[in-house]
Parts: structure tokens; sequence; C-alpha cells
């Protein structure tokens, strides 16, 4: 249901990208980021060796304070996984800052972000992929352990497998010492990805990369992943950043979330606003496009024609105003900026009022009762 | 039906029973090895070499499907009276051809149309899907995943059957291109009166586009019923938990909750109710036992010892 709060005033004030932080304490900021790759696109350009530019981020900037799940959700190529990359220095960003605990880590050497990785982690998608098969639960996870001894302070092999076993605790796989000794064909697909996300707790990160954690699991044991990753976050305090395509999944587990479309945050704000206040017409076009399951709910509706275009012919202005059935001259010419709303709430648009505004009506002739 | 593999026979499908009735989509809906796309597999018996089909009957119209001979099925009944478009079917356009020609050749090795009266039929065909004539002539990797998917649809009405199996037709698809896609699937099904099958992982989509919905269990159907009155008042515990475990964009925020356990191992199945181990409600009964099809009223089913007695 979509929830309404009369007429509330809205009041905004532009701010630049280096000023979005707000208080609390951040684990990870990153402002202005810029990432392009440089690829032979077709089988011509291949062989004269001309080279285009995708520009897969396009100075983005974002704060993840501690004890928060942050979501980033949006299409296909719109670049939140180079995002989770470029946090993890996985890849080097073209231009922008990373800050980790406010320390600047965009250029740290490679011994310097070494020391980092243990701090930082990632859970990948595919549980059957990442974790190697010859290898027991226990060696999975002890291997970080082993490799970073030096920084967790571990010297004798039973505080390695203490280590291990509180991890697994940690991810409701008991009683580990059950587990320790499986195999991973042994276990579902659920209890693979919880020993993925053992695998990275054990090295006592502050902040989890989990890049789409359960888009390859069944609905049915989904929860049991996403219910470890909430309560981790109430207990010790860990913060993610959860890449989705799933909203509807983004809402009843991240605590902010942001909305990207073609290498740009578009919106974002606390999970709740932005999906059932959308503002930007692109999250209005996702929410409306889905299903929900109630067989007398409401219906998918297409807002918007067409597909993402190619990162390589970004539209002038605003990236979205080939799509967008509120743009007008300006959108074409003029890129909005991401203005604060009220709260956290923040879009990039030009024409937003009026975009809510026939949301607002539409829901109410679509949605409510 | 049973797949004959190295460790032993699985029982992909087993007892499963249901009528498509004329204008109406039914949903079939389950998880990963379920037995969903066997299903459609065995309608129209294009099944690999090692499965087996041990009982049961396909009819069409009063026609015996499984004993039709192969010749006369793809004369007669494939592409004409019933088509599929498949999950794969996406990546099954030849790279190589023009999708126009694809189209055309799925008509004339069907029909005895001429080439300039098909060429036509595919023209009007692509802009019934929403492509645009002229791309009569582009090669597939020239067309988005959407656009491929509709001129996946296209052949699949090329030589108008009355029923379409869409076994998984938007999982590779974004959201909004899904969304164009079922609206596509709506408003075609709606004119043209088709009967359909959709075969889905998702919930939701089942309850965006189905009139009765027969929910999978390790090769069985544990519930079978009208939409509303699955999603409403289910009466399976498998079906509960799975409404349970679905996130809905619309709903308040709160803590999911997942169904313990995994699913049975199909090789040897238990002589018991094949979800017990995961049951909450599970006694001593559904472990000797297994349950048969209830009949709850006249048109809902449920595979249930308790059908009658659990509620939401």
């Amino acid at each position: 249901m979509l929830v309404c709060k009369g007429d509330t005033h809205l009041t905004e004030t532009i701010i630049h990208q280096s000023e979005i932080e707000s208080p609390g304490s951040s684990v990870i900021r990153i402002v202005g980021l810029q990432k392009q790759f440089l690829a032979k696109l077709g089988f011509w350009a291949a062989i004269r060796g001309k080279k285009v530019v995708i520009r897969a981020l396009d100075g983005v900037s974002l704060d993840i304070k501690t004890g928060e799940i942050f979501g980033l959700a949006g299409e296909s190529g719109c670049g939140k996984t180079t995002v989770g990359r470029a946090m993890l220095r996985l890849i080097e960003p073209t231009s922008g800052s990373i800050y980790f605990k406010g320390q600047d880590i965009t250029h740290l050497s490679d011994k310097g972000t070494r020391a980092l990785r243990a701090k930082m982690q990632m859970v990948f998608q595919d549980p059957y992929e990442s974790i190697n098969p010859r290898m027991s639960v226990y060696e999975v996870i002890a291997e970080g352990v082993r490799i970073n001894k030096k920084i967790l302070g571990v010297d004798s092999e039973e505080s390695i497998r203490q280590l291990v076993i509180k991890a697994l605790e940690l991810v409701q796989l008991s009683p580990p010492e059950q587990f320790i000794s499986r195999y991973p064909h042994e276990l579902s697909g659920g209890q693979r990805q919880r020993v993925a996300i053992a695998r990275a707790l054990v090295l006592q990160p502050d902040f989890i990369v989990a890049d789409e954690p359960v888009s390859m699991l069944d609905v049915s044991i989904r929860a049991e992943v996403l219910n470890v990753m909430t309560d981790l976050r109430d207990k010790l305090g860990l913060s993610f950043l959860f890449i989705t395509h799933d909203l509807a999944l983004a809402k009843h587990t991240t605590d902010k979330l942001a909305i990207m479309y073609l290498g740009k945050i578009v919106e974002q704000g606390e999970s709740g606003e932005v999906i059932d206040m959308p503002f930007h017409p692109y999250t209005q076009a996702l929410i409306a496009a889905i299903p929900v399951p109630d067989p007398d709910g409401r219906k998918v509706e297409v807002f918007v024609g067409g597909e993402v275009p190619s990162a390589v012919n970004i539209p002038s202005g605003c990236r979205f105003h080939p799509r967008c059935p509120f743009a007008k001259e300006i959108c074409s010419t003029t890129e909005p900026e991401l203005r604060r709303i009220e709260g956290h709430h923040q879009v990039s648009c030009h024409f937003y009022e009026e975009a809510y505004a026939k949301f607002k009506i539409r829901s109410k002739k679509t949605y409510l009762p | 039906m049973y797949f004959s593999t190295r460790e032993g026979d699985v029982h992909a499908v087993d007892d499963v029973s249901f009528t498509l009735e004329a204008g109406k989509v039914l949903g079939i809906a389950g998880e990963s090895g379920s037995g969903k796309s066997s299903i459609a597999l065995t309608l129209l018996r294009l099944l690999p070499s090692n499965a087996k089909i041990l009982g049961g009957t396909v009819t069409l119209d009063g026609q015996d499907l499984r004993n039709m001979p192969e010749s006369q099925l793809r004369k007669e009944i494939r592409w004409k009276r019933i088509s599929l478009v498949s999950q794969a079917a996406m990546n099954a356009l030849n790279p190589v051809f023009k999708i126009g020609d694809q189209i055309k050749e799925a008509i004339r090795s069907h029909t005895e149309i001429s080439d300039i009266v098909a060429t036509s039929m595919v023209k009007r065909l692509l802009e019934e899907v929403g492509i645009s004539q002229d791309r009569y002539s582009s090669y597939p990797h020239e067309l988005s995943g959407g656009m491929k998917q509709r001129a996946i649809i296209a052949m699949s009405l090329a030589l108008d059957p009355e029923i379409i199996i869409a076994d998984e037709p938007t999982t590779a698809l974004d959201v909004i291109v899904q969304a164009q896609i079922l609206v596509l699937l709506r408003s075609l099904q709606r004119s043209k009166g088709l009967a359909m099958i959709l075969i889905t992982h998702d919930l939701s989509l089942v309850a965006e586009m189905c009139d009765k919905v027969a929910i999978l269990y390790a090769g069985q159907i544990v519930e079978y019923g009208p939409a509303s009155k699955i999603f409403h008042d289910p009466r399976h515990p498998y079906t509960m938990g799975l409404i349970k475990a679905f996130p809905n964009l619309e709903s308040k925020k709160q803590r999911l909750i997942s169904i313990p356990g995994a699913p049975p191992d199909l090789i040897n199945p238990p002589s018991a109710c094949r979800f017990v181990t995961r049951c909450s409600f599970a006694t001593e009964k559904c472990s000797a036992e297994a349950p048969p099809m209830e009949q709850l009223d006249s048109e809902h089913e449920s595979r249930c010892w308790y059908a009658k007695e659990i509620h939401i």
C-alpha cells in the first residue's frame, strides 16, 4: 500500500556532491566516483584497434553508516556491481574518492590495500561458483584466517579453529562442529551462501559488499540468508552494501536505498520512503512494473517504453529524458543535480513534484481500495 | 515421468493431473527441480532420450497426444495447436539468419503458404508484438533481450495456436521489460482467446496472470485451485510457507520467513508425504503414509492430511 502524507511542504536545498554527508559515523563514503572502461566494440573495431569509452560510473556519491544495510538497486548494466568493486579497491576508479572510516583509501598502495581487505569483504552472487568444491567448510573459512594471521593476531591452529567455529555460529549453521567437515556438495544453496558469509565474517570486517546474495537461491530459502545479514547488523553493528535488482526484497531487508540508472544515482533515501513515495519517474516506473503476489491486487503497468540505452551513448542532459513521460526541453540540455527533498530523501529530477503528484493519483486509482 | 541417470531413476514428475480450459491461464509454480519444465516437455513429447513416460494420459479435445504418431504430432499439433515459448527460446534464435526469415521458416515448414504471403504474415505478426516491420531483416544480435523475446512470441503465434505454453518467459529480463512482455502476453491472450500455461518460480507472476494455479513440490502437485483461493486461503503447508517467504512490495517492512530444510532426493522419494521433513504441522501419520489429493471444494484440492484443518 502507498502511504500518502497529506500536503507536506517539500522543502528543498540544493546540495553539492561533496556535501552529501550526514551525521552518524560513516564506514565507507564515496564521493564523485567515476569509472570509465575502454572497449573495442564489434569486429571491425577490434581489428582496427578503435576503442570506445563506456562510462560505467558517472559521478556516484554515497555514504554508508555503521550498522546499516544500504541497498543499491537498478537494472542490469546500471553500474551497481562496479560501485561495490570500486569500494573494495578491486577496480581502480577513473576519478573520485573513497573514504574508509574517514581515511582516504583511493590511492592506497597494494600493501596498504591488503591490510584493509580483512576489514572490507565481499559475498558473491553464486555460492555454487564462489566456493571451492574440493575444500571442506573448515578449509574454506580457515584459508582467509591463515593469509591474514598477523592482522588477526592468531598463531595456533587451535585459535584458527575457534574463529571458524565462532563464524559458523554467527551464520546460524549449528552445530558448527558438524558442519566443519562437510564439503560444499553436501550443503543446500542457502547453507553454501551462509558459508560464504562466514568466510567473510571470520576476518572480522566492518563492512561487507553482498552482490545479489540470494538471486540464485529458491524463494523458500532466501530468508535464511537475509535474516543472517540483518542479525549481524543488529548484533555486531556490521554494515552492508546490498546490491540487488529486486525492490521488494530491498524494501524488507535494507535501511537505506539508492536507485541507479546508467551509472548515476537518481534517487536515494530511507528504503520505505523511496519505495512508498518514489519521486523519480524512473523509480516510479520500476515500482509500477513489479508484480504483486496477490491476484486481487494491482496489475503491472508500463510507465516507460524502450529499454536502457548503451553506456557508450549516454543521452545529453538528464540521462533518463528520452524515456521519461515528464520530459521537457530543459531535461535534454541540463543534467539535474541530486537534491535533498526531506530527511535523507534525495532525487535528481527537474520535475519530480509533477511526477510524484501524478504517481499519487495513479496509485490511488489502482492500489487503494 | 522418470529420467534415467547413472545414479538411478529420477522421479521428476509423479501423478500430476490438471485441466486447461479454453481461453484460460493456468499457472504452474514451483522451485528449481520441482518438475515444472519436465511437465511442459511431456505435454509436447519433447523429452530427451533418457526420459520415460511410465503412465498417465495427455488429451487435447479428446485426442490422445501421448500415443499419437510422432509425424502426426509434428504436423498437426506442435505450432498449429500448441506452441512453446521457453526459457531458452531467446537464445534459440539462429544468429546467422534474419529474424523475419526465421519466423517465415516456421510458417513455411508447417504449411503450404507461399513465400510472399508468408512474408506479409510475418510483418503483421511483428507489428502485433510491438516490433516495427523494418526490423524484419535484423539479425538476433541487433535486438535487445526484450525484442528477442517478442520475436519468439511472434513465432509462437505464427500458426494461430489455441494453447501457448510459456516456460519462464521473462526470467532473464529486467523488471520494466518484463512488465512490457507481461502486458503484451495478457493482451494477446485476451484478444485471441488463447489458453495459456505459465510455468514459473515467481509467485507474483502467477498472481499477475493466472486464473488457476498448480503449486508443484518435488514432482507432485501439492495444491491446485483458483488463484484467489491459493493466495488468500492456501491449504497446503508448502503453499503457506512459499507465500510467507515471498516479499511483497506493498506490505509493511517485515522479517521474511524461510522454509527450513531442502526438498527430498527424487531418486528415492520418500513413501511418506514429500514435504514431511520441512513441515511444521507434520504428525506421525504424515511420515507413515503419503497423503492423496484431497478435494476441498469443487475447484480446490490439496495434498495434505490436514488440508481441512490448517489455515494461514
